[in-house]
């Protein structure tokens, strides 16, 4: 397992802190990238990281059911208030970066972060 | 411990809301010390059935009845209904709208996804009336 806490990844892929969770202890190991909502939802086991550039509020939903305490908002895509408010009342880290999904995902990648699909 | 029953009402279409009623089934069983994996199961079946609700259907009734051994969950919708049930199963058959497609959801992984997530599941459906998705999870191992 690698030693990647929130504060660390967010520096790596400039994010923009939308809502911290209060686990600041957490470890961030795995990642799923995905724009299909149903793709995360049939995974066997719950990744640390999903990377999308769906911004609704269903992103957060589908992290909350699926056990996935943060959630990248990639591509530069406007977040609105309605999903930073579901992602503080699930207490998932939510962060937003201009870079995109194929950048965010080779940054983790070089990071020692592992795939779960 | 004794029974407890919850009541949903979703309507169709609302996309904003969709997930309310499986975030607060999840805190129910988090507060009745429910294993997570178990938890998991739970949420994500009932979250793919009302996502279904609410991308095919008017609207619909979710009815949760939790006891110390299992939790049974009822979707009834008024809607569309399933032309052919045996079809809706199989993975990648969709009927979904480019508006749900735009969601994240209608790739044809619902009912299956529900199917592996939940130890009975049952779908009865009359086309141009609606469906109703049965749902069950034993709580303990």
């Amino acid at each position: 397992m690698i030693d990647m806490k929130p504060e660390k990844l967010i520096d790596i892929i400039s994010g923009n802190m939308l809502h911290l969770a209060g686990d600041d202890s957490l470890n961030l190991d795995t990642v799923i990238a995905s724009d299909l909502m149903s793709d995360v939802l049939t995974l066997e086991n719950e990744p640390d990281i999903l990377v999308t550039g769906l911004a609704n509020t269903q992103c957060i939903r589908t992290a909350e059911m699926a056990d996935i305490p943060f959630v990248i908002i990639a591509k530069g895509k406007k977040v609105s208030q309605e999903i930073i408010d579901l992602a503080r009342e699930g207490d998932i880290y939510l962060i937003s970066t201009h870079l995109s999904i194929y950048k965010c995902c080779g940054l983790l990648y070089t990071h020692g972060i592992k795939d779960t699909f | 411990m004794s029974g407890i029953t919850f009541t949903y009402k979703i309507e169709g279409g609302d996309f904003v809301n969709a997930g309310k009623a499986s975030s607060e089934i999840k805190r129910t069983l988090k507060q009745l010390n429910v294993a997570q994996k178990t938890i998991r199961r739970v949420v994500v079946s009932l979250y793919e059935a009302e996502v279904n609700i609410v991308a095919h259907a008017h609207r619909g009734n979710i009815d949760v009845a939790i006891n110390s051994e299992n939790i049974s969950i009822i979707l009834k919708d008024e809607g569309p209904g399933i032309k052919d049930i045996d079809k809706a199963m199989e993975v990648g058959f969709s009927t979904a709208s480019p508006s749900v497609i735009s969601m994240g959801f209608g790739a044809g992984m619902g009912l299956p996804n529900m199917k592996k997530n939940s130890d009975y599941l049952n779908v009865e459906s009359e086309v141009g009336v609606g469906t109703t998705v049965t749902i069950k999870v034993a709580l303990i191992e």
